[in-house]
């Protein structure tokens, strides 16, 4: 299905949030989620189901003043 | 010790992470500073994970508390969705809120700015929301549930130093029992002790250290301008007069003549 992450579109296979991740090599506890403009708490990304032009976004700490 | 919300800090000085030439010249320089409390952000990971994971092992190498931004969130849906993810990321509730109005003075959507605090207290967030020195727009945000308030004392990273010392002294004479922090704007050592001299109980700054020619330096000059204001103010400071007034005794002035 096609989908925008972090502002980039693509072809992923995943049906999950959390298989995107997986499929897309992102690792890590640090990692921030979100899907279509709402959290998605790291513990509930089994259970988000994508869907085809879903937008998420992918975020993890930065330098911040 | 500062108590700031019932969490005890040994400096009045928070420091922001962004903009130093090195990651280990940032680390020195948050030593140097003495700093309690850092401020952090949160952005697209573009690298599997990789990029944020060199800067999260170093925040938590720091050993200091992790106040993380919504900078350059611009609506209220941003802000309040960037806070809820920092919440996750960082395991802490404080968020410092911004909401920007405006592109070129990077001065906050006041309007929005207490719409996001009002959803974020009530979710259960520390807001320290970044504001102007408006005693009204301060009045909203301790209304909708904020705790504490940081107004700037000059727009973002311009150094200017605080300009309108009525504006600030009037704040700190409002709410006497806030915890006020001066957010943006200071770019000297003398700057801070100004602010820390009228009673505001802390200062965040980043730009002016982390763009110094040396960091660590600054940092430490930082560090004792703003302890030297804040005793400054606590040790009662002589009111300006329009006449001149000897310090040396006249009384027993010899005469020669």
């Amino acid at each position: 299905m096609k989908l925008i992450v972090n502002g980039e579109a693509l072809e992923a296979r995943a049906a999950t949030l959390d298989a995107l991740l997986k499929e897309l090599d992102y690792e890590g506890n640090w990692l921030a989620t979100a899907l279509n403009g709402d959290v998605v708490p790291a513990a509930n990304r089994a259970e988000f189901r994508l869907a085809d032009g879903d937008r998420i976004e992918i975020l993890s700490p930065m330098q911040g003043g | 010790m500062f108590d700031l919300l019932g969490t005890k800090l040994a400096s009045r000085l928070l420091l922001g992470t962004a903009q130093y030439p090195s990651p280990t010249i940032l680390a020195e320089a948050v030593k140097a500073s003495g700093t309690s409390v850092v401020t952090v952000s949160l952005r697209r990971e573009m690298a599997g994970g990789r990029s944020g994971q060199q800067f999260w092992s170093l925040v938590n190498s720091l050993g200091v508390r992790i106040l993380p931004n919504t900078a350059g969130c611009h609506s209220v849906k941003e802000a309040v969705t960037t806070a809820k993810m920092a919440r996750e990321v960082f395991g802490t509730s404080w968020i410092k809120l911004e909401v920007i109005g405006n592109h070129d003075t990077l001065q906050p959507d006041v309007f929005g700015l207490v719409e996001a605090a009002r959803i974020l207290c009530e979710d259960g967030f520390m807001v320290f929301p970044y504001t102007t020195d408006d005693l009204v727009v301060a009045e909203r945000l301790l209304e909708a549930g904020c705790k504490v308030l940081m107004p700037w004392c000059a727009p973002i990273g311009s150094a200017l130093g605080p300009f309108n010392i009525m504006a600030l002294r009037s704040m700190r004479g409002h709410f006497p029992d806030v915890p006020l922090i001066v957010d943006a704007g200071l770019g000297r050592p003398s700057h801070a002790a100004t602010v820390m001299e009228l009673g505001f109980d802390a200062v965040l700054l980043n730009t002016a250290v982390a763009k110094a020619a040396d960091p660590v330096g600054m940092a430490r000059a930082f560090s004792k301008a703003v302890d030297a204001g804040r005793e400054a103010y606590g040790s009662g400071l002589l009111e300006p007069r329009d006449v001149a007034v000897p310090s040396t005794p006249t009384i027993g002035r010899a005469v020669f003549s």
